[in-house]
């Protein structure tokens, strides 16, 4: 499957907070997808395949909107924030063998204005994997949301690693200073120091408020075809070298892992890699699924870019930022750009390669990879190239 | 008062799970087949396949895994509980429990710290396990 499907149009409607979109869902899809599509050159009726992210917008309602009169495959993936990553290698797999010829993959919400990520868990618990086991054994507990989740293995990390809040505070440092070149980023004009990193409030320790990704209005959404028809489309198609996405085991359950920093990236990544018979060293970026900041390091670990446990120190000096050796999440990421489930990534790794991405250009950016994270660890990983 | 913070809710195994917990006794599965110990409870065992289990005794002695200080509450039943510790716990028997101390304020938590369950009865019906420090 290696390079013979393409990404060849990519659509983001405004990032917002207050006063939100003023949009439903369903229309902040429809926004991100019909600009999708135009960058393509492709009319909706020419889409015969959709991959809705879950939650807020099917196929069928889509499809329907779209003109979208002769779909023939509709597929959701329940991997929360990993689901646009991991819906990459089944449309390039649906493509190349003839099941649909152009996939949409639309994903968005109104995430600040009506279903908080953090409430997920108080408003929808049935949304998550082993809703029960979060029901009957977290809950109960106090733990509640995602942050709190995630912080559990961060702190774990801290203690066996050494890795330290500055480290942390180098990822939310980097991916702000990158917001400030993209017109897009709702942090944009709201420039940070790693002193104002390190004086934003505690949310749950070790997470402080600059750990933690924005909620956002908004929606992002990408067409894929085979390599063949995109050489008649309107933009430089962008290969899918390699794409792969996996669970942890258990995936349902977090603190039973035998291994607790494995994550589905653990198992998507050599796969990929392998798929795309190419290494971490060869990346010109990295677009990393940040919901927080420990995750970016904790991926940069099971993706190979760093040893387990060097992750801390990986990050620090620049190295991430726009000039450094891995320039990562180029466009601010969840931190700072917009939360659209990680769909920004995708897009941003597309205008990289594409070389539309202005100011903040990765330098003749030849290959770069995106990721996803998701639910309870699920991961997912993309190798593009142009 | 009333207790208002979410509850597990008892059927299947959970029922079971915290009705030994209403007992005051910590149990988990464990399967015959291969003497593995599992939580959260499961229908077969993933290390051999086995669907015969039985729920034994733990010693209830643990280590402190991680813990996470809430401070800016997340859940609106934990809206006047902030700042307050979920701890993982794990037990001698190899898995790992979320709980929360109640003896120990959260500046003195130290990771491997030895710990003991104690059972909180926070319902005529429900008992959750928690834990307290441990010589």
């Amino acid at each position: 499957m290696k390079d013979r499907a393409c990404i060849v149009g990519i659509g983001e409607t405004k990032y917002v907070r207050k006063p939100g979109s003023g949009m439903t869902g369903v229309q902040l899809h429809l926004q991100a997808a019909t600009r999708a599509l135009e960058d393509a050159g492709l009319t909706g009726r020419q889409i015969d395949g959709i991959i809705p992210s879950p939650y807020v917008a099917t196929a069928e309602q889509l499809a329907a909107n779209l003109g979208a009169a002769t779909l023939r495959f509709a597929t959701t993936v329940h991997m929360g924030g990993a689901s646009p990553c991991a819906a990459l290698p089944i449309a390039a797999a649906a493509v190349t063998q003839g099941i649909a010829d152009y996939v949409l993959v639309p994903t968005g919400w109104n995430g600040f204005s009506t279903a908080r990520a953090r409430n997920v868990v108080a408003t929808d618990v049935k949304s998550l994997p082993g809703a029960t086991i979060a029901r009957d054994y977290y809950l109960p507990f106090g733990l509640t949301a995602p942050p709190q989740w995630y912080a559990l293995i961060a702190r774990r990390h801290m203690h066996e690693y050494g890795t330290t809040a500055e480290q942390l505070g180098c990822v939310a440092v980097a991916m702000r200073k990158h917001a400030q070149l993209n017109d897009n980023a709702i942090m944009r004009g709201k420039p940070m120091t790693i002193e104002d990193y390190m004086m934003s409030p505690m949310i749950t320790s070790p997470y402080r408020l600059f750990d933690c990704c924005v909620e956002t209005d908004g929606a992002a959404a990408m067409v894929v075809t085979t390599a063949e028809r995109a050489r008649d489309l309107r933009k430089t198609p962008i290969y899918i070298s390699g794409a792969a996405a996996a669970q942890p085991h258990p995936a349902d359950e977090i603190f039973n892992r035998k291994d607790i920093y494995e994550a589905g990236m653990t198992i998507a990544a050599p796969r990929a890699f392998a798929m795309a018979d190419a290494t971490p060293a060869d990346m010109d970026f990295a677009e990393i699924y940040d919901c927080f900041t420990f995750e970016v390091l904790q991926q940069l670990e099971e993706t190979g870019f760093c040893k387990r446990g060097e992750g801390g120190a990986f990050v620090e000096g620049g190295r991430i930022e726009l000039g450094g050796d891995l320039p990562v999440n180029t466009h601010g990421g969840l931190l700072s750009e917009a939360h659209t489930l990680g769909m920004n990534h995708i897009v941003e790794g597309v205008r990289q390669l594409r070389h539309e991405a202005g100011a903040r250009q990765v330098k003749d950016a030849q290959i770069g990879l995106v990721t996803g994270w998701g639910d309870f660890g699920d991961g997912a990983l993309a190798i593009l190239r142009r | 008062m009333s207790y208002t913070k979410p509850l597990p809710t008892l059927a299947g195994h959970t029922e079971d799970f915290y009705g030994w917990c209403k007992k005051h006794e910590l149990r988990f599965q464990q399967c015959t087949g291969c003497g593995a110990w599992r939580h959260v409870p499961r229908e077969l065992c993933a290390e051999c396949g086995s669907w015969d289990w039985e729920w034994m005794r733990s010693s209830g002695r643990g280590t402190v895994f991680t813990w996470t200080v809430a401070e800016r509450p997340l859940h609106p039943a934990f809206a006047d509980a902030a700042p307050y510790t979920p701890i993982v716990i794990a037990m001698e028997e190899g898995v790992r429990i979320v709980s929360e101390m109640v003896d120990c304020p959260h500046d003195q938590l130290v990771i491997d710290m030895p710990v003991e369950v104690v059972f909180d009865d926070v319902t005529p019906e429900i008992t959750l396990p928690k834990f307290r420090r441990a010589g």
